[in-house]
C-alpha cells in the first residue's frame, strides 16, 4: 500500500510532462533503443504512453511494463529532438523507481537490481560487495558507482574492462591546489570511472587547468554521482548521494564546478535538479545552485581560451570524435571539436553518426547486453571507417564502452579522453 | 474479441514473438499522431508478403477486422483500430530491394523509412523528391497509402507521381501486382493510382516500385518578407507566371510569425506581415539566374526584406524559421486541430481572409502556414480542451473552414486524408453518387469489410446498399 501511494505520487509529479506528448512519432527517428528492438513499446512515445496509462491505473507494474521501461539508454536523444520537449528519460527513471518499489528484488534479477534495491548507503555498498565478490573490487569503496557499472554478469565474461588504477585519482592529490591570484577557482567533481579506471583523465584535467593558472579543488568526500542508481530507478539512494555531494561541493567557494565525465555532468546539471530537486523541495535551491555552476571541462577550457598549440604538441595523428549523449544533449558539441582541431599534429576526421549513442546507457547494457553490443557495433564500424588512429570523447563511460567494442572488433584504434589529447605536452614535461 | 484459436493461428502464421496481446502492446499500437486512442485485440508483425496474405485470409474467413499500420504518424487516425481487431504492423518489411541506376527505378518494401530511402538513392546521385515533414519517421507504405505530399510538391508532385507499380495483398488474401517498371502502360484500369491514397482500405501494400530522378546539382534558399499576405500570394503567382517553378514556396501568415517570434527572435521587421520561404534547385548557373530573377519580380509586391543563403548552413538557418512553427504553436493553446485544406494558388489570400473572419466570430486563435506553391494551407485551430465548449466551437469553425475551401474550388484535405478525423465532413465535398462509386469499389474488393473498416466513410454507410 505504502509503495502504491508512493508510486502514484511519483507519477503524479510528472503528470504535466506526460501530457506534453502529442504522439507525433518524431522520436522514432532518434531512439537507439527503438532502432534495435523495432517495436513501439521500446520507443519514447510508447514509454510515455505506458507511463500515462500507469498514472491512470489501467496497467500494472508487471513484466510487460518492466520490459518496455528497461529498453532505454537514458541517452536523451528523444528529449533533444522532441518538438514538445517531453523528458522521456526522466519519465523512464520515475517509472523504473515505481517498478523497483513494487517488485523489489524478484524482477530485478540482475545484480544491479539487487544492489540498488538496498536503500541505505551502507547497505547499498555491502550488497554490491557481496554480489560482486572480491576478485575485481577489492580496492573500490562500497559506495562507488563503479560497482553498479560492472555488475557480476560482466566480470569474467567476454567483456573488456579497463584495469583498475594502482592508486585512485582522489588519493593522489591534496584537496586544494592553489593557482594564480585572480584566476578562476574550480571545484573538480571527479566521478568513479576517472577515479578508479582512468586517473590519467584526471591528471590531464589537472594539468590543463593548472596551465591556465586556475585554483583546482578536489573535495575528498565527494561520492558517486548516482547516475547508475538513477538508471535503475533507485532514486532514494541517488538522493542520499546527492546530499553527500552537495556537502562536498559547497564546502569551497568556487567559480565553477567542473566535470570531465559527461555522465556526472548530466547528473549534476540536469538530473539532480529535475529529479531530486522536484521531489525534495528542501534540497531544490542548493541543487539548482550546483547545477548552474556545473560545466564540462572542454566547455570551460574553450571558455577560458585555452590555446591548444601551447599544450598539445605530439606526433601527427588522425583522430575522430564521439559525442557522449550527456554532452550532446547539453549542446556541448562544437567546443571539444574546436579544441581538438586547434591542437598541432591533430587531424580531426568526422565519423558517420558521431552523435549516436555508444550503447552503454546506464544499466541498459546489463539488461540488454546483446542490443548494447549491436548499437556499439555500428559505432565501432563508423570509427574504424574513418581510418583514425584514435577516438577521443568526453566521457569515461563511453571510453569503456568504445574500448570494449573496438577490442571485440580486433581493432587497434586507441580510445582517449579529449583532455588527454590536449594535455599531451603538459604531461610529458 | 479474438478467440484463442485465432490467436494460435496468427502465431502459427507469423511466429509467436510477432503476435502481441499484452495490454502494454495494445496501448502502444492504439494511437497515432491524432489525439485519439483505440485498443486493438492483438498486434501482428508479419515478416513477408505471404504472411500478410495468410493473416488476411484468416481474417476474411473468421471475419475479424485488420488495420494496416506503418509508423503511426498519420494525422487522421487511419491506422487506429476503432472497434478492436488486429493491428497489422508492416515495419518489419523494411528492405530496399534494388535501386536500378539504369532505368531510374527502385523497388522497396513498405516499412522503409522515407528519409532512409532518400539518403540511399542520393548516394547514387539519384533523387526521390516526396518529402512529407514526417519523412524522418514515416514509412513509404504509409506515404503511398496516404498519398503524402510535402514542400517540394510544387515542382515535383506528390507520392503518387512517383509510384510506378505495387505489390498488394487484397482483403481476400490474394496477392496482386499493379502497374510495373515501365513509364508507359495502358492495359486495364489504373489500380496503382486507385491504391495511392486509399488509406489502407483496399489492400495492404507489400512492395512499391518508385520512379527516380537525377539529383539536382545544387539548391538555393531565400527567405522573403512581405508587408501583406496579398503581396506574398501575388509573389507566388508572379514567380510561377514567369515560368519559374521553385522547389518550394512555403508561407507563414502574421499569426504564425507572431507565434514563432514570441519564443525565438527571428529578426522579422515590424512591418513584416507574411513570409515566403523560396527554394530553387537545378544546375548551379541556372539557380543563380533564377534567384536574381525572382528578386526582381517580387520587389514591387511589398517586399520588406530578402535573405539569401550563401551555403548549406545558412540555408538550414532559414529553414529553421519554418521548422520552429510547430513547437511554437503550443504557446498559443495546448491543443490543436491541424487541417490541411487546399485552394487554387491564386485563392490563398481569399481563404485566409475568410479564416480570419471565422476566427473572430468564434474567438479562437487560428494559425495558418503551409505550401503556398500548391495552395495547401495548414490551418491550425488552437484550443484548450479543458475549457468547456471549446472543442465544439472548434468543430463548428472547422466545418466552416472546409466549406470556405470548397466554395473557392478547393478540397478539405491535401495530404492528411480522411481517416476517422475528417469522416464527419466528407459529405461536404463528395456527392452521394461519388461516395456510392467509391463504396462499390470497396465492396468489390473487400466483401466482408475486414480491411480497415470504419475509415473514410461515415459508419453506417460503410458498404453500398444491397
Ligand atoms: C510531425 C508530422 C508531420 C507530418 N507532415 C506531413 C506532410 O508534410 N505531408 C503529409 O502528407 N503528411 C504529413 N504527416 C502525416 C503522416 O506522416 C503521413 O500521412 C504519413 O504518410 C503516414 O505514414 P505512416 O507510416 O506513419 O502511416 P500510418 O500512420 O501508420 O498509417 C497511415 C495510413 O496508411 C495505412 N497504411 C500504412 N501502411 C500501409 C501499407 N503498407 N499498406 C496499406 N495501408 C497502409 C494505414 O492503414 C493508415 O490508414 C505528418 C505527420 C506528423 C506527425
Ligand atoms: S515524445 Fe515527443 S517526439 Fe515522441 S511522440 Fe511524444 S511528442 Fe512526439
Ligand atoms: S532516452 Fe534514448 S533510449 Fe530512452 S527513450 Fe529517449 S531516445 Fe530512446
Amino acid at each position: 500500500m505504502e509503495n502504491k501511494n508512493k508510486n502514484s505520487e511519483a507519477l503524479k509529479r510528472i503528470e504535466s510532462e506526460l501530457k506534453k506528448c502529442v504522439k507525433c512519432g518524431a522520436c522514432r527517428a532518434h531512439c537507439p533503443a527503438f532502432a534495435t528492438f523495432g517495436k513501439e513499446p521500446a520507443v519514447a512515445r510508447g514509454k510515455v504512453a505506458l507511463a500515462q496509462h500507469l498514472l491512470k491505473g489501467d496497467i500494472e507494474l508487471d513484466d510487460a511494463t518492466y520490459s518496455a521501461m528497461s529498453k532505454c539508454l537514458l541517452c536523451g536523444s528523444c528529449v533533444e529532438k522532441c518538438p514538445n520537449n517531453v523528458p522521456t528519460d526522466e519519465i523512464v527513471m520515475v517509472a523504473r523507481e515505481a517498478l523497483s518499489n513494487q517488485r523489489g528484488l524478484t524482477t530485478f534479477h540482475s545484480a544491479v537490481g539487487r544492489v540498488i534495491a538496498n536503500r541505505s548507503l551502507m547497505k547499498f555498498g555491502a550488497a554490491a560487495a557481496r554480489i560482486l565478490g572480491p576478485l575485481f573490487f577489492r580496492k573500490v569503496p562500497e559506495t562507488s558507482g563503479l560497482r553498479l557499472r560492472f555488475p557480476l554478469p560482466f566480470v569474467g565474461g567476454k567483456r573488456h574492462i579497463p584495469p583498475l588504477a594502482k592508486k585512485p585519482f582522489l588519493e593522489r592529490h591534496p584537496e586544494v591546489i592553489p593557482g594564480e591570484p585572480g584566476k578562476p577557482r574550480i571545484v573538480y567533481f571527479v566521478g568513479c570511472m576517472t577515479n578508479f579506471c582512468y586517473p590519467q583523465v584526471g591528471e590531464a584535467a589537472l594539468a590543463l587547468f593548472r596551465h591556465l593558472g586556475c585554483t583546482v579543488i578536489i573535495p575528498k568526500n565527494q561520492q558517486c554521482c548516482g547516475l547508475p542508481g538513477m538508471s535503475g530507478g533507485d532514486l532514494d539512494t541517488v538522493r542520499e548521494l546527492a546530499e553527500a555531494n552537495l556537502a562536498a561541493l559547497e564546502k569551497y567557494e568556487a567559480d565553477y564546478i567542473m566535470t570531465a565525465c559527461a555522465t556526472c555532468g548530466g547528473a549534476l546539471h540536469k538530473f539532480y535538479p529535475n529529479l531530486i530537486g522536484k521531489r525534495h523541495p528542501a534540497l531544490a535551491a542548493r541543487l539548482k545552485a550546483v547545477a548552474d555552476k556545473t560545466v564540462d571541462a572542454a566547455q570551460l577550457l574553450h571558455k577560458l581560451g585555452l590555446k591548444p598549440e601551447e599544450t598539445g604538441a605530439g606526433n601527427e595523428v588522425r583522430i575522430t570524435y564521439h559525442d557522449p549523449c550527456h554532452l550532446r544533449t547539453r549542446a556541448i558539441t562544437s567546443q571539444p571539436r574546436e579544441l581538438l582541431r586547434g591542437a598541432p599534429g591533430i587531424e580531426l576526421a568526422e565519423m558517420e553518426g558521431a552523435d549516436k549513442c555508444c550503447g552503454l546507457g546506464g544499466t541498459f547494457n546489463v539488461y540488454h547486453y546483446e542490443s548494447s553490443l549491436a548499437i556499439n557495433k555500428m559505432k565501432s564500424a563508423a570509427i574504424i571507417k574513418t581510418g583514425a588512429q584514435a577516438v577521443a570523447t568526453g566521457c569515461p563511460g563511453c571510453m569503456m564502452q568504445l574500448s570494449d567494442g573496438l577490442k571485440q572488433h580486433g581493432s587497434s584504434v586507441q580510445v582517449v579522453h579529449t583532455l588527454q589529447v590536449l594535455a599531451r605536452r603538459l604531461l610529458k614535461s | 474479441m479474438l478467440s484463442q484459436k485465432i490467436l494460435d493461428e496468427l502465431k502459427k502464421i507469423v511466429g509467436p514473438d510477432n503476435v502481441a496481446t499484452d495490454r502494454q502492446d495494445l496501448i502502444c499500437y492504439g494511437y497515432d499522431a491524432t489525439q485519439m486512442e483505440f485498443l486493438p485485440d492483438a498486434v501482428v508483425h508479419p515478416g513477408s508478403t505471404d504472411e500478410v496474405a495468410a493473416v488476411l485470409k484468416l481474417a476474411n474467413a473468421a471475419k475479424f477486422p485488420v488495420f494496416p499500420r506503418g509508423a503511426g504518424s498519420g494525422f487522421t487516425g487511419g491506422a487506429l483500430p476503432k472497434g478492436g481487431g488486429v493491428v497489422l504492423v508492416v515495419t518489419r518489411l523494411n528492405r530496399i530491394l534494388r535501386i536500378d541506376t539504369e532505368n531510374l527505378i527502385a523497388e522497396v518494401e513498405p516499412g522503409v523509412v522515407t528519409e532512409q530511402f532518400q539518403q540511399e538513392v542520393e548516394k547514387l546521385g539519384l533523387f526521390y523528391p516526396p518529402d512529407p515533414a514526417s519523412l524522418k519517421f514515416s514509412t513509404l507504405g504509409g506515404n503511398v497509402a496516404e498519398n503524402a505530399g510535402g514542400p517540394r510538391c510544387v515542382k515535383y508532385g506528390v507520392t503518387r507521381d512517383f509510384v510506378m507499380g505495387l505489390e498488394v495483398v487484397l482483403p481476400t488474401g490474394e496477392i496482386i501486382r499493379t502497374g510495373g517498371e515501365t513509364y508507359k502502360g495502358v492495359v486495364g484500369y489504373d489500380l496503382t493510382r486507385l491504391l495511392c491514397g486509399s488509406e489502407g482500405t483496399l489492400g495492404v501494400i507489400t512492395k512499391i516500385i518508385f520512379k527516380l530522378l537525377p539529383l539536382p546539382e545544387a539548391k538555393k534558399t531565400m527567405l522573403t518578407i512581405f508587408d501583406s499576405i496579398d503581396g506574398a500570394a501575388k509573389a507566388v503567382s508572379t514567380i510561377i507566371g514567369n515560368k519559374i517553378i521553385p522547389t518550394t514556396l512555403e508561407f507563414m501568415d502574421y499569426a504564425t510569425l507572431q507565434c514563432v517570434n514570441k519564443r525565438f527572435s527571428l529578426g522579422i521587421p515590424d512591418n513584416g506581415r507574411a513570409v515566403l520561404l523560396i527554394e530553387v534547385d537545378g544546375d548551379r548557373d541556372l539557380i543563380e539566374k533564377q534567384a536574381t530573377r525572382i528578386q526582381e519580380l517580387i520587389k514591387p509586391l511589398g517586399l520588406v526584406e530578402c535573405k539569401i543563403a550563401k551555403d548549406a548552413a545558412e540555408s538550414e538557418a532559414l529553414w529553421k524559421v519554418r521548422r520552429l512553427v510547430s513547437p511554437s504553436l503550443r504557446d498559443v493553446n495546448p491543443d490543436k486541430f491541424n487541417e490541411d485544406i487546399v485552394v487554387p494558388r491564386s485563392k490563398v489570400p481569399d481563404v485566409i481572409r475568410v479564416i480570419e473572419k471565422i476566427q473572430q466570430r468564434y474567438d479562437i486563435p487560428i494559425v495558418n502556414f503551409g505550401h503556398a506553391g500548391d495552395g495547401n494551407i495548414h490551418v491550425n485551430v488552437m484550443i484548450d480542451k479543458s475549457v468547456p465548449g471549446q472543442e465544439e466551437k472548434a468543430h463548428k469553425a472547422i466545418a466552416e473552414i472546409f466549406q470556405a475551401a470548397l466554395d473557392l474550388n478547393g478540397t478539405m484535405s491535401g495530404e492528411h486524408g480522411v481517416g476517422l478525423a475528417k469522416q464527419p465532413y466528407i459529405h461536404l465535398e463528395l456527392k452521394p453518387a461519388q461516395v456510392a462509386a467509391m463504396q462499390a469499389i470497396k465492396q468489390a474488393l473487400d466483401p466482408n469489410n475486414i480491411l480497415n473498416p470504419g475509415k473514410m466513410f461515415p459508419v453506417g454507410q460503410q458498404c453500398a446498399p444491397e
